[in-house]
């Protein structure tokens, strides 16, 4: 996790020892009020009911969690008194247990005090069968989760868990207000409207007005356990229009303060920059842009409910010299420069971070368009009609499918063109998004079903373990008619020494381990068998304007994390 | 005229009832999911969870009949209980929206105030415009005030609110600094001066999609205007020695109205509806963008609701048109 403004570094660090200064003297309220633009409206405060990043974003200025992450990664303590941990008593020796010591003297915004029973009862609500809780996987392999004492939760898992931080920890699973929401258990959730749109927090700032998809108004809680903070006495979070004009209105009008994902190509982004108004900053977690390899045959002469499933390999690509070509001819570099610019970082890598679990695998960063097709000879691929490879009567001849994206369609001709030159024809496909992520079971163009022989796209992990995201690759998570097409091994890598190894890891505690052995299972799926070709490590990039201070921009957490600490720069 | 009236009213029922399955069943044909916007970092078994919490485990049918009881039995029960005070709605379920989970109708509260306020005014703004530069256009066929209305009016008509909105920013609202490019929809008029800042935010979005109304109906003012003035009771007019005043604005514009009157009568479902992509583009988040949002998102219980309100004002207002027609001309009787 690198946290990377745009700023020169010794201005930038400057700067924001400039800027820290006065937040040290300021009081509570004295900054007036910031303005927050986010282009995707929020829809909900409550983000157990949705799982959309604008809505955690919105309830993560209320709600708090007991950890967060930093913009490097790492847990730290915010409504706990300390990160549980083996050394501390907090993890038992068998893991099963994780006690949570709770910080003294925090009141809800009503005044009320917060204590273990509001824990205990956030389990309650996410975990109950009815509710549809959005971030139920959060509590996954969660027993109970008991109040000790005041002061005091224990979580019960069911076997060993090494990284117990998912209940809890980061703004998707933040600690209502037992007494707030004790009635809106299960089916009553969604119905509890006046409690999703204003929800009772321990955060820096309270609800004045919600209004659904519009805007949010917000005002300085006065019961905020730093009397300091937060320097703004309100905080107006502006819904609608296009991530361009969101950008515009901080880098270009500087009506706005903060614009949230402002991902724009960059030459866009750098003609605003010049207004000097602000600048777009980037944070990289855990997003890679990859395309994946279907290893089945999708050919629609197979069955319906045959098709790409692991009945019949694929004809063509199952031939590792075909996927170790088809990486090499790549130039990720230029990718990275044409569609993501300084928010974007080559990679060769599935799990692109934390660094005890990034592998040095950069082979593949530079192109090689001869060496490929040098591979590609060898294996016995040549070339035929048209300058198009062929063995056995098989041409090389792919169906190339993404959805609908700007950036994507780029990416894809450009990818179309280098394949084109080490004698590989691509036919290309864009898919509409909300088709391709939708998972509907009964349509032919969702990713997972993946009725092409390469698709293009992004996915990342919560939180900063890796676990659960590498051990979604084994054999039994193929995507197929007997799991309604629902699994997320969507190119059907299938090595039984990958699933030895993911079964193996559940048992491994020491973090150096861990990293260890999840750096050779990514490049399992990436340098070793081409399963997974990444292309680009993916930023989150917002636009910060030069009158704003304090801004940490972090792509593991709420991009508003530390949303008491910003102040005014004068 | 009253047993026409009441005949077409009666009509109307079938004819909702139609559109509404209609507007149901093509939501329900078209591809997408409520949830494909959710992160694929959420396990499949979750979202299975997350879909039945919505209520689409059920079958089209119930669900579409839910969806009737929901909107002509629930709501209008609740709206009953909110005025006289009574408790015959408790318990109810009300229409949901899938985003927020808030019921539809007081999200639809809470947009109209700002889209009949914009598109209203603008609308208003519009219509003013447009009645002048019709008749003058008219009675002056192909003189230059004719000639300038007649390119305003094709630029209006022929550039798209997205295209002339955007250069209005950039203009008025980053060069010039003149407007702000953002709609606040939090603002309260108290005094003088925040009634002027309601309209500087406000002169934008109003001005362009004024601009796109005034030049459809100057068109139609225009072209009613030749008709009438080419008729022979308008020669009559002027050989009985009447003023060219009295003439044109008596005789001929009350005529001409006719038609327009229909036409903007017509027109104004589509205020309401709002302006889907002017709203978007100044972020005054009414009705337009509301629906857009909605459609994106998948959000089926606020699509069909919206649209169906719109399908209701739409056959209304043609009923009205109708109606405006037998009264502001007598020689049409509707018996």
């Amino acid at each position: 996790m690198k946290l990377r403004s745009l700023m020169p570094g010794a201005a930038a660090t400057a700067a924001l020892a400039a800027a820290m200064a006065p937040a040290a003297f300021a009081e509570r309220g004295s900054d007036g009020q910031v303005n927050v633009i986010m282009w995707q409206a929020p829809s909900t405060m409550n983000p157990y009911l949705s799982a959309g990043t604008k809505d955690i974003i919105a309830g993560s200025v209320v709600l708090e969690p007991l950890a967060s992450f930093t913009p490097e990664g790492e847990v730290v303590p915010r409504l706990a008194a300390e990160i549980p941990s083996v050394e501390n008593g907090g993890i038992s020796e068998d893991l099963k247990t994780v006690i949570w010591k709770l910080q003294p003297g925090i009141k809800w915004s009503d005044g009320t005090p917060f204590t273990a029973d509001d824990v205990a009862f956030t389990a309650e609500y996410c975990m109950n069968p009815q509710g549809g809780c959005a971030q139920l996987a959060k509590f996954e392999g969660v027993e109970k989760v008991e109040a000790v004492d005041e002061l005091t939760v224990r979580v019960t898992f069911v076997s060993p868990r090494p990284d117990p931080f998912s209940a809890f920890v980061g703004a998707q699973s933040p600690i209502l207000q037992k007494a707030q929401f004790q009635n809106c258990l299960g089916e009553a959730a969604p119905t509890c409207t006046e409690q999703n749109f204003n929800p009772i927090g321990t955060g820096a700032f309270v609800v004045r007005e919600f209004r659904t998809n519009d805007v949010i108004s917000f005002a300085a809680n006065p019961e905020y356990r730093d009397p300091a903070k937060p320097a703004f006495a309100t905080l107006l979070m502006k819904g609608g229009g296009d991530a361009a004009a969101a950008a515009r209105a901080v880098l270009e009008t500087g009506e706005f303060d903060y614009a949230w994902n402002t991902q724009l190509s960059p030459d866009v982004i750098a003609g605003m920059e010049a207004a000097g108004k602000g600048k777009n900053a980037a944070a990289f977690g855990s997003l890679v842009e990859r395309i994946h390899v279907n290893l089945t045959d999708p050919s629609s002469s197979l069955p319906e409910g045959e098709r790409s499933t692991i009945k019949h390999p694929h004809p063509i690509l199952t031939d590792p010299a075909v996927r170790k070509a088809l990486s090499m001819a790549i130039d990720r570099q230029l990718l990275t420069e044409i569609g993501y610019g300084p928010a974007g970082q080559p990679t060769c890598n599935l799990v692109p971070a934390p660094a005890a679990w990034a592998s040095e695998n950069t082979e593949c960063l530079t192109q090689d368009i001869e060496a490929a097709k040098a591979l590609l000879d060898e294996a016995g691929w040549t070339v035929g009609a048209g300058g198009i490879r062929e063995k056995d009567g098989k041409r090389l001849t792919l169906l190339f499918q993404t959805s609908v994206n700007a950036v994507r369609q780029d990416f894809q001709a450009l990818i179309k063109q280098w394949w084109s030159e080490i004698g590989v024809e691509t036919e290309l496909k864009v898919v509409d998004p909300s088709v391709f992520f939708g998972g509907d079971a009964g349509s032919p163009d969702t990713f997972q079903k993946f009725y092409a022989d390469v698709e293009m796209y992004a996915n990342n992990f919560e939180g900063s373990n890796p676990e659960p995201y590498l051990a979604r690759q084994t054999c039994d998570k193929a995507p197929g008619p007997e799991n309604q097409w629902q699994g997320e091994n969507t190119s059907r890598y299938c090595d039984p020494e990958y699933d030895r190894l993911i079964g193996e890891m559940t048992q491994i505690v020491d973090p150096a381990e861990r990293g260890a052995m999840g750096r050779r299972l990514n490049e399992m799926l990436t340098r070793d068998s081409n399963a997974i070709i990444p292309l680009v490590y993916r930023g989150t990039t917002s636009a910060v304007s030069n009158a704003l201070g304090g801004v940490k921009l972090n792509a593991w957490d709420s991009e508003l994390w530390n949303v008491a600490d910003w102040h005014r720069v004068k | 005229m009253l047993s026409f009236a009441l005949r077409r009213l009666l009509l109307a029922v079938p004819t909702l009832l139609f559109i509404s399955l209609v507007i149901f069943l093509l939501l329900e044909a078209s591809p997408g999911d409520p949830l494909g916007d959710v992160p694929l970092t959420v396990p499949p078994e979750v979202k299975e969870r997350m879909r039945e919490a919505l209520g689409l485990g059920q079958a089209w049918y119930v669900r579409y009949a839910l969806w009737l009881k929901q909107f002509f039995w629930v709501e209008p029960l609740y709206w009953f209980d909110r005025v006289f005070g009574t408790g015959f709605s408790q318990g109810m379920q009300r229409i949901i929206s899938f985003q927020s989970r808030s019921p539809v109708f007081d999200v639809i509260a809470e947009r109209l105030p700002q889209t009949l306020t914009v598109v209203g005014l603008s609308y208003l703004v519009g219509v003013m415009i447009a009645l002048p530069i019709g008749i003058v256009s008219a009675y002056r066929q192909y003189s230059w005030f004719d000639q300038i209305g007649t390119f305003v009016s094709m630029v209006g008509f022929s550039l798209p609110t997205f295209f002339t909105g955007v250069v209005f920013i950039i203009v008025f609202g980053i060069k010039l600094q003149w407007f702000p490019s953002i709609y606040d929809t939090t603002h309260r008029v108290t005094d003088w001066d925040s009634f002027l800042v309601q309209l500087r935010q406000m002169a934008m979005p109003v001005a362009v999609l004024a601009l796109y109304n005034a030049a459809q109906i100057s068109r139609f003012m225009r072209a009613s205007m030749l008709d009438n003035l080419r008729q022979d009771y308008v020669r009559t007019a002027r050989a009985k020695g009447l003023s060219e005043r009295v003439v044109v604005l008596k005789h001929v514009l009350r005529n001409s109205l006719i038609p327009v009157v229909t036409v903007i009568a017509l027109g104004l479902p589509a205020v309401f509806g709002g302006a889907i992509i002017t709203e978007q583009v100044f972020k005054v988040n009414g009705l337009g963008q509301l629906l857009i949002l909605a459609i994106h998102a998948n959000d089926m219980p606020m699509v069909m609701t919206l649209t169906f309100i719109f399908a209701v004002l739409i056959v209304s207002f043609t009923l009205i048109a109708d109606l405006l027609y037998g009264v502001l001309d007598p020689r049409i009787r509707y018996d």
